[in-house]
């Protein structure tokens, strides 16, 4: 039994009571990430021992002097690696990143780290978030807990791989169409993407802006609602965050459903969709029908559209945020070139990996003058037609079910060479992105390989509580099971 | 040879005034050491967002609302994409699809010249940093202190048929802009650049010809020059039977040529899309009123107020309301003296003499309103000669000297002490028997250089009047 074994708010109560001390838990953490970094690759950078212990010394005296009370103070946590964190190598699982150290920390970092959390290293990822594997990293594919020839999901697999693993209590994921939703579900771990403008973006290093967040990958419901209420704020430094006052999260977690809404889009089971994954998915719905809650089927249509819809707009910032990666100021610049032109070329060609460069290709050519109005403008009107479609929905019901993802982790190195086949995956996550909807992630059951099946709760804009309060009710039938490679257990894997 | 109109329309960025950058909050004073006026905003740091400056906006509305412009209440921000390392996002946040400011214009002219310039649009954006090429090295350098500077694009139609009609109208919008305070407008120092977009037709057709953009436009002359040459350069093609290129060209004011910079074929496609890091600018009634209760004075109000109320002529009236800065200081002076009248001849006179001898102008007057009005009140009071107020004049130009002080310390006040200037003048005539001479003999000039000797005698400081009156006496 490992101190990583525990959920985030069990560690933080043992700390804040006086039984476990904060180096004791960061020592413990380390330890973890030592012992099972060869089988997962979940990390890109640990950090470094004698700071991290400094700064469990510093958070053990503001916990015994009363200063810090908040429920993560002294829990050991992971960022991925698309976070900036001053003084940490932050690289985005890139090579054009890979000597780049910010001198300043994401807001949401900097929120964890002023509650008393302390950060373990980054995690690793698809580069750029793009992808749905966690293969596409320079610094070679993460690997799933529960099976390591499977992929952790992406694109913040290592993020999901780490804690289902237990080497970190919790850790930050960033949800652009299903990126933390999807790893926790084939990490068999809860993962929450807030509504947008609920997390600042500062210093989210941006693949698609106007669709990601910033949210945890945590080991049940209970921590996704306490890191939420930690890194829920307004930030003067993100234009589109919004100022929804002081969050309140975990008073929804009651286990009381009696009477909510739920509503099942039937478009989503369709022969794409596992049969293994389609039971789980409506048994579990038929679990909160028995606690009281009202659930039936609805026509969500536009489905089909919500995945070309996200390639377009996603590709399209990204084709632009990821202009400024040059060579001309930080980062990894070509050796050999001769002017300006040729060094833009080489840097790029050599920094960015085959996936990248795809998704720079494909939004260029999106944006590209004749074009845009046949695609980008016309994904940007789907996208507001889905907005419409969920409005309509959420009238009706209080939150949304359904899959996280056709299938159950998939063998490592089998999807990247269909890319289209692999977007497609993305088809039950990418429509909370386009809306902006709060959705989550939590394990629902396995399927008869013995992989993590998730279940997905949406709910309307600003409405995190009500799929908090069904996740958590759902949460209490189940049992929580671990993966092998969790503490204890890596000895028989 | 046949008659040709050469057929112009603008494209005028303006820096503005604001303490702060557009999107973050380093300063934008000038001169920091390379790279001091920066953070990660505006450096393009990985995860970096922007802010919008409100003031940017206010400005933006100011002078839309000042050359008549409709102001869009759902205005947004594009990005245009571009590589280039002085723009570190590889992407400038600009306006396209939803400016500011809308379908405005300006008058130009007077009476029966008088003429509007359409107003196309205003839109807000920043401005990139400056690459210093070292001619040593292999390397360029690159400094972002300017990266992030506010900046609004004026876009005029084609409505300007000579290079006078330009200049009038980059004159309206200077003088405009610099009485909203929006910008101090300086084309040498780059806080106004004009493109210029011309092209000929034959006179009396109705179908525009090729343009070309000319820029690198350095100062009024400049622009002036760079007219009259394009025009003549696509005169000459289109006589010669050959076609007008549509290009941007880059104007060289000491060749008094242009070259070509990059042709419409090879121009970048820069995948506009609207910025997903800024919401869309709601700007509501109330916001556009309050700009507008903030309105100056401007120069045309002002000129025909100091006609009548202070019974300046025409001329100086709009000399001294060109610059709010000239203005400001007549009005000020003139308040502390009550003599409007003399503290226009001192603007028109001497100031303006000495302004364009050190090649200044009005926004370099460093002198204050308090000692040019005691400088007004001396001569007033008969207590210094106009000769001396001159040379105390210079004095206050320069160095800002208190006339009264100046005046008492140097011993310059006027002579009015009739036995003194009787003793000076019976000297100076004993001295010069031969002027005299002359002078009773009916030469008129011999006066003058009697007048002359005597002052030099008293140090320039006798009653020129009283000289005058006694010499006549005596001789």
């Amino acid at each position: 039994m490992s101190l990583m074994d525990l959920t985030a708010v069990e560690l933080g109560k043992k700390i804040k009571e006086g039984s476990v001390g904060v180096r004791e838990a960061v020592k413990d953490c380390l330890k973890q990430i030592r012992a099972k970094e060869a089988k997962t690759n979940a990390f890109i950078t640990q950090a470094d021992e004698t700071g991290v212990l400094k700064r469990a010394d510093e958070v053990q005296k503001a916990v015994d002097s009363g200063e810090l009370t908040g429920p993560l103070a002294g829990v050991p946590f992971a960022v991925k690696d698309n976070m900036c964190t001053k003084g940490i190598l932050t690289t985005c699982a890139s090579k054009i990143l890979s000597n780049f150290v910010p001198h300043y920390s994401a807001t949401a970092v900097e929120k964890l780290e002023k509650a008393g959390a302390i950060i373990a290293g980054k995690t690793n990822m698809d580069e750029f978030a793009m992808g749905s594997t966690s293969e596409t990293s320079y610094y070679g594919p993460v690997k799933n807990p529960w099976d390591t020839d499977r992929v952790p999901g992406g694109s913040s697999g290592g993020s999901a791989a780490a804690v289902a693993a237990s080497e970190v209590s919790f850790a930050l994921g960033s949800d652009t169409g299903g990126s933390i939703r999807q790893p926790a579900a084939y990490c068999g771990v809860t993962g929450f993407k807030p509504t947008y403008g609920t997390v600042s973006r500062y210093g989210l290093i941006a693949y698609a802006s106007s669709l990601e967040q910033i949210g945890p990958v945590a080991k049940d419901v209970t921590d996704c609602a306490a890191v939420l209420e930690v890194i829920s704020s307004y930030d003067s430094k993100d234009s589109t965050s919004f100022n929804r006052g002081v969050p309140d999260f975990i008073s929804a977690l009651d286990g009381d459903v009696k009477g909510l809404r739920i509503g099942i889009p039937k478009d989503y089971f369709t022969d794409d969709l596992d049969p293994e994954v389609n039971a789980a998915v409506l048994a579990a719905a038929d679990r909160m029908k028995d606690m009281g809650a009202l659930a039936e089927f609805f026509d969500l249509s536009l489905v089909e559209y919500a995945v070309p819809a996200y390639y377009i707009i996603a590709s399209a910032e990204a084709s632009s945020n990821l202009s400024r990666f040059d060579g001309v100021k930080y980062g990894y610049r070509a050796g050999d070139y001769e002017g300006l032109h040729q060094m833009y070329k080489r840097t790029r060609s050599e920094g960015f990996g085959e996936e990248v460069k795809r998704r720079i290709m494909l939004g260029s050519f999106a944006l590209s003058s004749g074009y845009y109005d046949a695609y980008y403008l016309k994904a940007l009107r789907t996208k507001a037609l889905i907005k419409q479609a969920f409005d309509k929905a959420f009238e009706k019901y209080d939150v949304i079910i359904g899959p996280v993802a056709p299938v159950t982790a998939p063998k490592l190195g089998g999807s990247l060479s269909d890319p289209i086949k692999m977007y497609l995956g993305d088809i039950y996550t990418v429509a909370a992105n386009l809306a902006g909807l709060p959705g989550i992630s939590l394990p629902c059951g396995r399927d008869s390989n013995g992989l993590p099946i998730g279940l997905q709760i949406m709910g309307d804009c600003f409405n995190e509580r009500s799929v908090l309060k069904a996740a958590f009710a759902f949460e209490q039938t189940r049992k929580q099971e671990k993966s092998p490679l969790a503490c204890g257990k890596e000895a028989e894997v | 040879m046949k008659q040709y109109e050469t057929v112009i329309g603008l494209e005028v960025h303006v820096e503005l005034a604001t303490k702060t950058k557009i999107f973050c909050g380093c300063t934008t004073e000038f001169g920091g050491e390379p790279n001091t006026h920066t953070c990660p905003v505006c450096t393009g740091m990985p995860g970096s967002l922007p802010v919008l400056n409100r003031q940017v906006v206010d400005y933006a509305i100011a002078v839309g609302l000042a050359t008549n412009c409709e102001i869009n209440r759902h205005c947004r921000f594009d990005r245009k994409n571009y590589f280039y390392p002085d723009n570190p996002q590889d992407y400038q946040i600009s306006q396209l699809y939803e400016p500011i400011c809308l379908n405005g214009y300006v008058e130009i002219g007077s009476g029966d010249k008088k003429k509007k310039v359409r107003i196309h649009e205003i839109h807000m954006e920043e401005d990139a940093g400056k690459l210093i090429h070292d001619a040593f090295e292999k390397e360029s350098l690159v400094d972002y202190n300017r990266s992030g500077v506010p900046l609004i694009e004026i876009v005029s139609e084609p409505d300007m048929r000579s290079a006078e009609e330009v200049l009038a109208c980059l004159e309206k919008l200077r003088t405009t802009i610099q009485y909203l305070g929006a910008s101090d407008c300086k084309l040498q120092e780059g806080s106004m650049r004009a493109d210029v977009n011309l092209s000929v037709r034959e006179a009396g057709t109705d179908e525009l010809g090729t343009r070309t953009e000319m820029k690198n436009l350095n100062s009024f002359k400049a622009i002036a020059r760079a007219i009259a040459g394009e025009r003549a350069r696509q005169i000459a093609l289109i006589e010669d039977g050959k076609r007008v290129v549509q290009e941007t060209r880059r104007w060289d004011d000491t060749k008094e040529e242009s070259f070509s910079m990059r042709s419409k074929e090879d121009a970048s496609d820069y995948r506009y899309f609207p910025e997903p890091d800024l919401p869309g600018i709601f700007i509501s009634q109330e916001w556009i009123d309050d700009v507008k209760a903030g309105e100056p004075e401007f120069k045309e109000a002002k000129k025909e107020r100091y006609i009548a109320e202070f019974g300046l002529p025409v001329d100086d009236a709009d000399i001294i309301t060109d610059s709010k800065r000239m203005a400001d200081f007549f009005e000020k002076t003139a308040g502390l003296c009550d003599n409007p009248q003399k503290t226009a001849n001192w603007l028109m006179g001497d100031t303006l003499r000495l302004l364009k001898e050190h090649d200044m102008d009005a926004d370099d007057i460093r002198f204050s309103p308090a000692n040019l009005a005691k400088l007004v009140r001396l001569t007033e009071e008969g207590t210094i000669n106009s000769s001396v107020a001159t040379e105390v004049f210079e004095k206050i130009f320069t160095e800002d000297v208190d006339p009264d002080k100046y005046v008492k310390e140097k011993g310059l006040a006027q002579v009015n002490d009739e036995g003194a200037l009787r003793e000076t003048v019976q000297r100076v005539m004993d001295e010069n028997p031969g002027s005299v001479e002359d002078y009773r003999n009916g030469k008129e000039k011999a006066m003058g250089f009697l007048v002359g000797q005597t002052m030099k005698a008293m140090q320039g400081k006798a009653n020129p009047g009283m000289v005058n009156k006694i010499l006549k006496e005596l001789l």
